[in-house]
């Protein structure tokens, strides 16, 4: 009598290839699940995929708008990389996001009677700034209280939002707005240049190409990111070999803060083009996603800020032509992650099928030998 | 202020620390097996939408809440075969829990936004409830408010004298040593894990079916994460989370105490408070960071594979 079952078995070493493939196993699963969850919503699953998955794409006006989403995802995600790798778990892009449109709105509210585009400098450095400071603080809290940075990042995602809400409603409301919760439209100077006339997407697209290129470079190639990578791998080691943890800590904070900044300006001053009450559809939470399936690469990263990108034009794209649920982006996000968990556990362990012979008494170095 | 304004804002008080207490209770039972669950926001979510849906269709607030647990344990159970069969990463997949979880419930509910149901009502406890004050803030609330009492009671006892209490400690403390002594690990950790998704699939119906009975996308609030930065602040003790919870509940209501003095200030501010509380919290109980550390269970977020 046989009897069969799978075991986890750890590997001698991480495994490079499964490394690579989970991202695309877990891409694969997400596809069958939603196939499956579309046909029990009674539609026809590959149509249903098409048209969430491959129809936002199939113009230039498509590929533009995608463009217009891996900006600020690909700039929080960047920011995001570097904190990851120093193992500081900053959820925070969200509200440091929100933070730069606050504060990038204010200042191109200054700048109301601007003839020259060279406004656009100031705006931008307010809105990094904004989210600069929204990260020092858990960069503070963190250093010298100790604070567990994952709690403090996600209530100032809720503060920053209440802040965002509270100005909407108060000091940057448009005092002709009709009592509407909106800032005033932007003038054509303080908006992000575009790129063709013709379609939504700006300059912002090279900010997130440029920081992505920019933060590889200094991970890689300087005594910093160096120091960061070993604080990451062995916070032990680091500290022995006489590294500034807390000074690291700042370096990384303070850069995600002003890159994700960065991205909350660009979405005011770009494709929104004045303050409303919800500038971000979670682009902050959705670029922890794009770090993870992009295995913190910089190639990795631009691919899977557009696959997170698609799945916000899908969402729409659903909604329209098949009148399901917008939320269904949300969806997808949520099991693109949980897949891609479970399928990096290959990285380091293998499956491995044990027989066991029930009749007979088998001694655990018998089993190793028969598998 | 009067005297019923006060009783009318304690009263609010012990509503709004209610479901803080529900998902600290049972995050701590989880804590103290040694498995840090993140996922509490998604389960909270999950439980919340289930819950409403349910009473919308079946029209029994008794069916929604029991369903509303079911969510929240189908989700802990998710969490559960990642984190501890899978040996995945606690943290990571406990973010992921959240992020799907409010992807699942935003989906779920889409087309229940706006739809209105009775709640569920106050009922008060005979005698108790004639208690002048005290009878009005505790015993004239409705049955999931007392039910979280019980609970608290429950949690209590498990951990001041029982067996299971000892059982889950040894694992969340040493699972070698648990292990070795003929304690199933993985056992003990899947049911406290399950625990916490039942008592914060609860909490989310309490918030859909009872606190504010109505359904709306990402309705928790952060609460799930307040909860566990509640169970830090509580040093892994129930009736410290009780307390703890009622604070931060008070914080929640602040617009009405401000009302009460006749202050005027901007809700959405007023609304930053519970937040800027919490992460006050994180500051003070950084001045005694070594009792946090020997507080906290040996082997939290630690995954336990057992030697072959």
């Amino acid at each position: 009598m046989f009897n069969v079952s799978l075991k986890l078995e750890k590997r001698p070493s991480d495994s490079q290839t499964m490394s690579f493939l989970s991202p695309l196993l877990a891409i694969l699963l997400t596809l069958i699940c939603g196939g499956i969850l579309f046909a029990l919503l009674g539609h026809d699953p590959l149509e249903a995929l098409y048209t969430f998955f491959i129809s936002p794409l199939s113009d230039a006006y498509g590929w533009a708008e995608l463009g217009i989403k891996v900006a600020p995802l690909l700039l929080c995600a960047t920011g995001l990389m570097m904190c990851f790798k120093a193992k500081i778990w900053n959820i925070g892009a969200e509200g440091q996001f929100i933070m730069g449109g606050l504060g990038g709105s204010w200042a191109a509210l200054q700048f109301m009677d601007a003839s020259s585009s060279w406004v656009l400098v100031p705006i931008m450095l307010t809105g990094m700034a904004s989210g600069l400071a929204w990260a020092a603080i858990t960069a503070y809290l963190k250093t010298h209280f100790k604070a567990n940075e994952i709690l403090t990042t996600i209530m100032l995602n809720y503060i920053a939002v209440n802040a965002l809400l509270w100005a909407v409603h108060g000091p940057l409301k448009d005092p002709q707005g009709f009592n509407f919760p909106e800032s005033a439209l932007f003038v054509d100077t303080t908006l992000l240049p575009l790129i063709n006339e013709d379609y939504r997407l700006n300059i912002s697209i090279f900010f997130g190409l440029f920081a992505v290129v920019a933060v590889w470079t200094l991970m890689s190639r300087t005594w910093v990111g160096y120091q960061i990578q070993v604080l990451g791998e062995d916070a032990k080691a680091a500290r022995y070999a006489g590294f500034k943890e807390n000074q690291l800590t700042w370096f990384a904070l303070l850069t995600c803060g002003a890159l994700a900044g960065l991205a909350g300006v660009s979405e005011v001053t770009g494709p929104i083009g004045q303050l409303i009450p919800s500038i971000s559809p979670g682009y902050g939470y959705a670029a922890i996603i794009v770090v993870f399936l992009g295995r913190m690469n910089p190639i990795g990263l631009v691919f899977a800020s557009m696959l997170l990108a698609l799945t916000y034009m899908g969402g729409e794209m659903v909604q329209m032509e098949m009148a399901l649920p917008k939320s269904l982006t949300g969806l997808f996000q949520g099991m693109l992650l949980f897949f891609l968990l479970a399928c990096d556990l290959l990285i380091s362990y293998r499956v491995v099928l044990v027989k066991k012979m029930l009749d007979k008494k088998v001694s655990p170095s018998a089993t190793v030998d028969a598998a | 202020m009067d005297i019923d304004l006060i009783t009318n804002i304690l009263y609010a008080t012990v509503r709004t620390g209610t479901p803080l207490i529900l998902v600290a209770l049972g995050e701590m039972v989880c804590e103290k097996s040694g498995v840090l669950n993140l996922g509490q926001e998604g389960m909270l979510l999950m439980g919340a939408v289930v819950g409403f849906m349910a009473a919308v269709t079946t029209g029994s607030l008794f069916v929604a809440v029991l369903l509303a647990i079911v969510a929240g344990i189908l989700m802990s159970l998710l969490f559960g075969f990642l984190s501890i069969t899978l040996v995945s990463n606690q943290v990571a997949t406990g973010l992921a829990l959240t992020i799907f979880g409010a992807g699942l419930s935003a989906f779920l509910g889409s087309s229940y936004v706006g739809v209105g149901i009775t709640g569920i009502e106050p009922m008060s406890i005979p005698l108790l409830s004639e208690i002048p004050i005290i009878g009005k803030i505790f015993f004239q609330q409705d049955p999931l408010v007392y039910l979280s009492f019980i609970l608290f009671g429950l949690v209590f006892w498990i951990f001041k004298s029982s067996q299971i209490g000892l059982k889950i400690r040894a694992v969340g403390e040493n699972p070698e040593a648990a292990n070795a002594m003929g304690i199933n690990v993985h056992k003990v950790r899947y049911l406290a894990v399950i625990f916490g998704g039942a008592m914060t699939g609860l909490a989310g119906g309490y918030l859909s079916l009872a606190y504010t009975p109505l359904w709306a996308e990402g309705m928790s609030a952060g609460r799930g994460w307040i909860a566990l930065a509640l169970v830090v602040f509580a040093s892994w003790k129930a009736e410290r989370i009780m307390l703890g919870a009622y604070l931060f509940g008070a914080f929640s209501i602040m617009h009405l105490v401000m009302q009460g003095l006749g202050f005027e200030v901007a809700p959405n501010l007023l609304a930053m408070l519970p937040y800027i509380a919490t992460i006050v919290v994180l500051v003070l109980l950084s001045s005694d960071h070594m009792k946090t550390k020997l507080s906290a269970p040996m082997s939290l977020g630690v995954p336990y594979r057992p030697q072959v």
